[in-house]
């Protein structure tokens, strides 16, 4: 298949950028969408233009490192789906897609679709973690943990921090994301002594980096592309409010 | 087409045949008892008071679950810990893509496990080729290591009474590895990389992303520090310190093709290599047999479906040449589940080198399904009907899911498809006990190094060793050298001045070729000679071709590749053409290795050395030991380690 593809150019972040439009031919069903981009890229490289800028790695769907807004979403429409795991046959011969990066305050142009992201790093700095030293752990089995509370742990705890939900935030907001890991390490018997220092500082920290804030729209779940439950953000919210009123 | 004259960075990495050199006589290992071993070296390794480790900086190069969990348990010790990795968040490693589970002698299910039974399974696996102390340690600490990630928070899958589940993993009779979903290697790096933010909180690590480690300084002999690009700038830095840490995993992308991220290089080992840190095993390579095929010639990256699946999936091929039927429409009596046929003990579970030939034989014998006829079936028929689609789908849901996304068929309906793809590499720096390599204060961990895992490595047993390392190991074996610190002296100028000159000749030359070809369509050759010629089957005559082959596409690369721009801020084509200039130097030195080492072992496998069943026939006269290659302006010379085995019994593998 043949499409025209309108891509986000700006090289850094004090360049005001512009969409520039490509033609791709000979798109294979089966290539990923980072591969139709490769081919873009080799193709620009031989003609002496500045090949299209974007991050990518484990090309999994687990490392978390890609992601583009495509024709409005972030990572496309493919629900459940990082922007390395979408791929060709979910588009159409003549197809135009729009391709740009995550747009938030917080997440400043490097260049092209590449995007700064440290402010999650500094979100988990501020208290996503449980303080245990190696070599410092009890034995594995003296805490049972219901399965039940294993299980909704792990749900929280599959984020890959790929940013999703900020970008489709009309707020710009980290909730989801910072509400992933307060929940994930909430529900384990190992994260209570630290539960509401952590609550606290990781919300403030959220704050601090110029996210903005919640109100229930409910975009970031929907692109999530590990389907992060919305009701993170309640619990997020319940134990922040309890740690605030002490 | 006409080359330039050969210069520095042209010249063959063979001038002539190898050498040999000297043997390596002591590897440090204590003597004794194997299970007091480790317990002797940690009470003899000096120790550094708290005052003085805040005045000594280690440099740790890779954020994986070696890299990351070293940095953050030297900066729990108090160390100053600068940090590094060419992701833009350590979080990113890619360990983080390790699906199936984390091996760990608990013996949780009373069936028999110990850490006995751990060191003998992972050195049997290894097909007699890997140093019985580091795994005797290795099986230790294992335990130690599913307590520390427990506490963390990593949510591992659980059995309704509370307690850790576990399951059974290719190579081995019992049920040791530790899981959460299909994301273990997730949780496990989370866990590492949630401590080593901690740390960056408290001020005891600095971390520099986007960062990629260029150069080694090396000064009076030690290792002092590394020469690094920053990514987004483009600036060279110089980073100082009195011990590095090489963290940055394995080299299976010198395939292009493999399971490793995009990212994934040799370049920091490879620096180190040629400043003198010999090269242990480089041919030693691990394909993975439950991968997804390749489906054209635009594949960037394969993609592998974890080895757990073989515990309920079924492998087969038709029984008959080219049959082109679906394969709901071919009868159970046309079926060769060739697996349960030829190992019926240990049926679709053998260890991974012998599953990804076995794949390879029947597509060899027209048999294989699918395009090219380069798969096999993996089929989960059986087991849905056994024990239902819910449960099957609890299991291996989220992989199902990844199949299908690739695919576009679903796994619950029509068979799997799989082939086997380069996976993990277990050839690294030689590195001794200590974890040191043979440059002082340079030590190497995880992947990265050599050791534990000989000529191949079982599943489950990479996350293992990371954390093994990275935790426990290195720790108290790096403190023991730099208890030596007040003695190392300042780093002298010049050697910083040459490692920076290196690095900005490199760049500038890479920059100035102006060719007609890009990098990746470089490395795509190179991994389509490597993979041809000293792939999953290797003979003499396959491995001279390709040592033919390198250096004349390496001389074409230097003088016909394309890479735009400039070195002044983000140009993702420099990163990847300088990676590719060091894949083709390795490549050769795996094509020498592989071409010495007569014998068939593990995940080398000599076409000349196999016996009447086409098992793989190890020689263990004349190469039990490790090959460490040593690098010489006028080609490598080989060192050898001799292996004694004074616990395990060496046998001819049979999972028969």
């Amino acid at each position: 298949m043949n499409l025209t593809l309108k891509i986000w150019r700006q090289n850094g972040s004090s360049d005001k950028g512009r969409m520039v439009t490509y033609r791709v031919e000979d798109v294979s069903p089966d290539m990923s969408f980072l591969e139709m981009l490769d081919v873009l890229n080799e193709r620009l490289i031989l003609e002496g233009d500045d090949p299209v800028a974007f991050d990518h790695d484990c090309r999994e769907g687990i490392c978390g490192m890609c992601g583009m807004v495509i024709n409005g979403v972030a990572h496309g429409e493919q629900k459940l789906t990082t922007t390395c795991q979408l791929h060709m046959r979910h588009f159409k011969d003549g197809d135009v897609v729009t391709i740009e990066p995550w747009r938030s305050a917080a997440f400043p142009v490097v260049k092209d679709l590449v995007v700064n992201r440290s402010a999650f790093d500094r979100i988990i700095q501020a208290g996503g973690f449980i303080s245990v030293p190696a070599g410092s752990a009890p034995e594995a089995h003296s805490v049972p943990v219901p399965k039940a509370d294993a299980d909704a742990a792990f749900d929280a705890a599959t984020c890959i921090g790929c940013g999703a939900c900020v970008a489709a935030c009309p707020n710009g907001s980290a909730s989801l994301f910072t509400a992933a890991k307060i929940t994930h390490l909430g529900l384990l018997p190992q994260g209570q002594p630290e539960r509401e220092s952590r609550a606290r500082a990781m919300v403030e920290q959220m704050d601090a980096e110029g996210f903005g804030g919640c109100t229930n729209t409910g975009e970031c779940t929907a692109v999530c592309p590990k389907g992060i439950p919305f009701d993170t953000i309640a619990q997020m919210n319940a134990d922040y409010l309890k740690a605030a009123s002490k | 087409m006409k080359f330039r004259r050969r210069d520095k960075d042209t010249a063959p990495v063979v001038a002539g045949p190898y050498r040999v050199g000297e043997p390596i006589r002591d590897t440090k290992a204590p003597e004794g008892p194997i299970e007091d071993r480790w317990d002797k070296r940690r009470f003899s390794a000096k120790l550094v008071n708290p005052v003085n480790k805040r005045k000594l900086t280690v440099i740790v190069v890779g954020t994986g679950l070696a890299g990351g969990s070293a940095a953050a348990t030297l900066g729990e010790l108090g160390y100053k810990v600068k940090s590094f990795c060419y992701q833009d968040s350590p979080r990113r490693a890619h360990s983080i893509a390790a699906q199936g589970g984390i091996n760990a002698a608990k013996n949780y299910r009373g069936d028999g496990d110990s850490v006995y039974r751990l060191f003998y399974d992972t050195v049997k696996g290894g097909d007699y080729r890997a140093r019985e102390s580091n795994v005797y340690r290795l099986a230790q600490v294992s335990v130690n290591i599913i307590d520390q990630a427990v506490a963390q928070g990593v949510p591992f899958a659980r059995e309704y009474g509370g307690l850790l589940d576990t399951r059974s993993f290719g190579g081995t009779q019992v049920s040791r590895t530790f899981y959460a979903r299909g994301q273990t290697g997730q949780q496990l790096l989370l866990g590492a990389y949630q401590a080593l933010e901690r740390q960056v909180a408290a001020g005891n690590v600095e971390v520099h992303t986007r960062h990629e480690m260029l150069e080694l300084i090396v000064s009076g002999g030690r290792a002092r520090g590394v020469v690094v690009r920053d990514m987004v700038t483009g600036e060279i830095e110089t980073h100082l310190a009195d011990a590095v840490v090489l963290a940055s995993g394995g080299y299976g992308n010198v395939f292009f093709l493999s399971t490793n991220a995009k990212g994934c290089n040799t370049t920091a080992i490879w620096r180190a290599h040629k400043k003198g840190a010999y090269f242990g095993n480089p041919c030693y390579t691990q394909i993975h047999p439950t991968c997804i095929p390749q489906s054209g010639d635009h594949q960037s990256k394969l993609t592998l479906m974890s080895e757990s699946l073989r515990n309920d999936g079924r492998v087969w091929v038709p029984k008959r040449k080219g049959d082109s039927r679906a394969p709901g429409a071919i009868p159970e009596d046309e079926r060769d589940y060739y697996l349960e046929r030829i190992y019926p003990a240990f049926g679709n579970l053998v260890p991974r080198d012998i599953a990804s030939r076995a794949a390879k034989n029947v597509c060899d014998e027209g048999r294989g399904v699918g395009p090219g006829g380069l798969g096999v079936y993996l089929d989960f028929a059986d087991a849905i009907s056994r024990l239902g689609r819910d449960a099957v789908e609890k299991k291996y849901g989220n992989l199902f899911e990844m199949y299908e996304r690739i695919t576009g068929e679903n796994p619950y309906e029509v068979p799997m498809r799989i082939y086997p793809a380069v996976h993990y590499t277990m050839g690294g720096l030689w590195v001794d006990y200590d974890l040191q390599s043979t440059i002082p204060g340079l030590f190497v961990i995880g992947e990265a190094n050599f050791s534990d895992h000989g000529a191949n490595r079982l599943g489950a047993s990479a996350l293992m060793q990371g954390l093994a390392d990275g935790y426990f190991v290195l720790p108290t074996t790096l403190g023991d050298y730099l208890a030596g610190a007040g003695s190392f002296g300042p780093v002298d100028e010049g050697d910083v001045t040459e490692a920076r000159k290196a690095v900005q000749d490199r760049i500038d030359k890479l920059l100035s070729v102006n060719g007609n070809r890009t990098a990746d369509s470089y490395h795509r050759e190179l991994g389509r000679i490597m993979w041809d010629y000293c792939g999953m089957e290797r003979t003499e005559e396959s491995l001279r071709k390709a040592l033919e082959r390198i250096p004349e596409l390496r001389e074409e690369f230097w003088n016909n590749v394309k890479v735009p721009g400039d070195a002044e801020g983000l140009n993702q084509a420099l990163e990847r053409a300088g990676r590719v200039a060091d894949f083709f130097e390795l490549a050769e030195l795996m094509c020498i290795d592989a071409l010495h080492r007569t014998e068939s072992c593990g995940g080398h496998f000599r076409a000349e050395s196999q016996d009447a069943d086409g098992e793989a026939l190890r020689d263990d006269e004349n190469f039990s030991y490790v090959a460490a290659w040593e690098w010489t302006p006028d080609g490598p010379v080989l060192h050898k380690e001799a292996l004694d085995y004074e616990y395990v019994k060496m046998t001819q593998r049979s999972y028969k």
